[in-house]
C-alpha cells in the first residue's frame, strides 16, 4: 500500500510519496522518504520490494552524481531516465532483479520543460504528464485525467495532490501516514509543506 | 394456546387471507422453483468454484460474463444510478449493449454488477417478489424491504458461488430516497454513494472530488456520467454505453443510453481533459 504520485505543470514537477515505512503488519516509520535527487533538477521517487528499493536507488543516485562530478554538468531528466531504464531491464534477466518500481521528475537545465517519467520493475518507460504508482493508480488517474491541464500552475498542482490525497484517506484501507512532497522547479528541488492534520469525511 | 402459535408459525402474509388453500397453492405454482438441479458431485459450490474461477486457473472450462462499472448515489433531487454496457468472459468482450440497469418497477431500480446471469435472473426474481408484496399488502414495497428480501436470498446461497454486487435505489414515502448495497456475501449496507464493480475505483475518484449534496440535478446528471466515462477509460473490463437514470418522487427518469466513444472525445477536446491521451508518438 505505498503510494506514489507526479504532476507536471507549466514550470514544475510535484512527487510525492507516502510516508509510512510497512514491514507485514507493522509500520516500522512514519516519516520515511521514498525519495532520491539524481542531481540539481532531478528527482526520483521509487516503491516495491524492501530492500530492493534503496540500494537500487541510491545505486542510481551514485551514478548520477558520478557523471555530474565527471563532465561537470548534470544529465538531462530524459537522460537519466533512459539509463535507469537500461539498469532496469538488463537487472530484469538477471539472477536475482530488482523489483522496483519509479517515478523519476525533473525540469529540463536548458530549456526549463518540466518531465516526468513513469518506470515500472518489467522496465516500462513512459513519459506522462502525471502519474501514480500501486493502489493509488486505481483512485487517482481518473481524478488527474479529470482535474490535470498541461499549463496548471504550481498552486493548482498542489490542490489536485490534495484531491489524490484525500481521496486516498478516504479509500484506502491501510493509513500510509501522510505523503511527502516535493517540487522541481529550475531553481532546483524543495520540500513543500503539506498539512495531514485534516480530517477527511467519508460519504 | 396452540390458535395463537399457529397463528404465528405461518408467514404474516397467510393472515387475512381470502386465498383458499387450493388458490394459495396455485399461486405459489406459478413462482419458479428455487430448487435448482445440483452438479452430482461430493462438494458442488467447491465443483463450481474449480470450474469457473478464472483468477485461479485461467483455463477454467466456464467463463462467467464479469466486469462491470455501476454507481448510485443520493443527492438533493432524488437519487442518480449509472452504469457501462460492457459484458467480458475473460478477455472476451462479450456484449457492448448491455442493460445493467434493472427497472424492478415504476419507482425501483436495481443494478447488475459480478455474475451477469445472478444478476439477470436474482433482480428478475426481486421485481417478482414486490409485485407479490404489492399485491399482498395493497400498497408499494419499500426500498429498505426489497433490499433485505434480495439480501435474505443471496446469503441463503453463501457459499455456492453466487457472484453480485448489486445496488437497489427507489424513491417512496414513507423513506424519501433510499440507496441499498447488497453483495452476494451478505452484505446489505444503507449509504449516500456506492460504486461497485472491477472499474469502481475510478468511478469513485472522480465521483468522491466533485458530490456534494446541494447538486443540482443537471449537475448531479452529468457527475454520474462522467464517473462512468472515466472508468472506462481506465478500466479494460468496463465500456460500452453509459445509462443514466434519475430516480425521483414520480419514479425514475431514463436519461439515455450513449455511446462512451464521442462522449470522451468531446470531453477531452472540449474540456482539456484526459491530457495523457496524445497522438504525439516521439518523446
Amino acid at each position: 500500500m505505498e503510494v506514489l504520485l507526479g504532476i507536471t505543470g507549466k514550470d514544475f514537477t510535484l512527487i510525492a510519496a507516502s510516508k509510512a515505512a510497512m514491514r507485514g503488519a507493522t509500520i516500522l516509520k512514519v516519516s520515511d522518504d521514498k525519495t532520491r535527487q539524481l542531481n540539481k533538477h532531478t528527482l526520483m521517487a521509487f516503491s516495491g520490494e524492501a530492500g530492493d528499493t534503496v540500494q537500487f536507488a541510491e545505486y542510481i543516485q551514485a551514478n548520477a552524481q558520478l557523471y555530474s562530478m565527471r563532465n561537470e554538468t548534470d544529465l538531462s531528466p530524459s537522460a537519466l531516465a533512459n539509463f535507469v531504464r537500461g539498469e532496469l531491464a538488463s537487472s530484469l534477466r538477471s539472477r536475482k532483479p530488482y523489483n522496483v518500481n519509479l517515478l523519476l521528475g525533473g525540469v529540463d537545465p536548458i530549456t526549463h520543460k518540466p518531465s516526468l517519467y513513469w518506470l515500472d520493475y518489467l522496465a516500462s518507460l513512459a513519459p506522462v504528464p502525471y502519474a501514480a504508482h500501486g493502489y493509488a493508480q486505481y483512485y487517482c488517474l481518473s481524478l488527474l485525467d479529470k482535474h490535470h491541464q498541461p499549463d496548471i500552475s504550481l498552486e493548482r498542482g498542489m490542490e489536485l495532490l490534495r484531491l489524490c490525497a484525500d481521496e486516498l484517506k478516504r479509500r484506502l484501507p491501510i493509513d500510509f501516514k501522510g505523503l511527502i512532497v516535493k517540487v522541481v522547479t529550475k531553481d532546483g528541488i524543495e520540500v513543500k509543506p503539506f498539512d495531514e492534520d485534516a480530517v477527511v469525511r467519508g460519504t | 394456546m396452540d390458535t395463537l402459535v399457529a397463528r404465528y408459525s405461518r408467514p404474516a402474509y397467510h393472515q387475512n387471507e381470502v386465498f383458499s388453500e387450493q388458490e394459495q397453492q396455485d399461486l405459489n405454482d406459478t413462482v419458479p422453483s428455487l430448487k435448482f438441479a445440483m452438479p452430482p458431485v461430493a462438494h458442488p459450490s467447491a465443483w463450481l468454484r474449480a470450474a469457473t474461477d478464472d483468477r485461479s486457473n485461467p483455463s477454467c472450462p466456464i467463463k462467467i460474463a464479469h466486469g462491470t462499472t455501476t454507481l448510485a448515489f443520493r443527492f438533493q433531487g432524488g437519487i442518480i444510478v449509472a452504469t457501462d454496457s460492457r459484458a467480458t468472459a475473460g478477455n472476451w468482450i462479450a456484449s457492448q449493449t448491455v442493460k445493467k440497469v434493472i427497472e424492478i418497477n415504476s419507482d425501483l431500480l436495481g443494478t447488475m454488477a459480478g455474475g451477469a446471469a445472478d444478476c439477470q435472473y436474482w433482480l428478475a426474481w426481486l421485481g417478482m417478489q414486490c409485485r407479490l408484496h404489492e399485491l399482498r399488502h395493497k400498497r408499494r414495497i419499500s426500498v429498505a424491504a426489497a433490499s433485505k428480501i434480495l439480501a435474505n436470498l443471496v446469503y441463503q446461497y453463501k457459499g455456492m458461488g453466487l457472484s453480485m454486487g448489486t445496488m437497489c435505489a427507489g424513491v417512496t414515502k414513507e423513506e424519501g430516497a433510499a440507496l441499498y448495497y447488497i453483495d452476494s456475501d451478505g452484505t446489505r449496507l444503507a449509504g449516500d454513494l456506492f460504486c461497485v464493480g472491477s472499474g469502481q475505483t475510478f468511478a469513485y475518484g472522480v465521483l468522491d472530488s466533485e458530490y456534494r449534496w446541494d447538486l443540482t440535478t443537471e449537475e448531479a446528471l452529468e457527475l454520474g456520467s462522467r464517473s462512468i466515462l472515466a472508468a472506462t477509460h481506465r478500466d479494460a473490463y468496463s465500456g460500452g454505453f453509459i445509462n443514466l437514470y434519475h430516480v425521483k418522487e414520480s419514479g425514475w427518469e431514463k436519461h439515455g443510453f450513449t455511446d462512451t466513444n464521442p462522449v470522451f472525445w468531446k470531453t477531452k477536446l472540449d474540456k482539456g481533459e484526459f491530457s495523457n491521451v496524445t497522438s504525439n508518438f516521439t518523446e
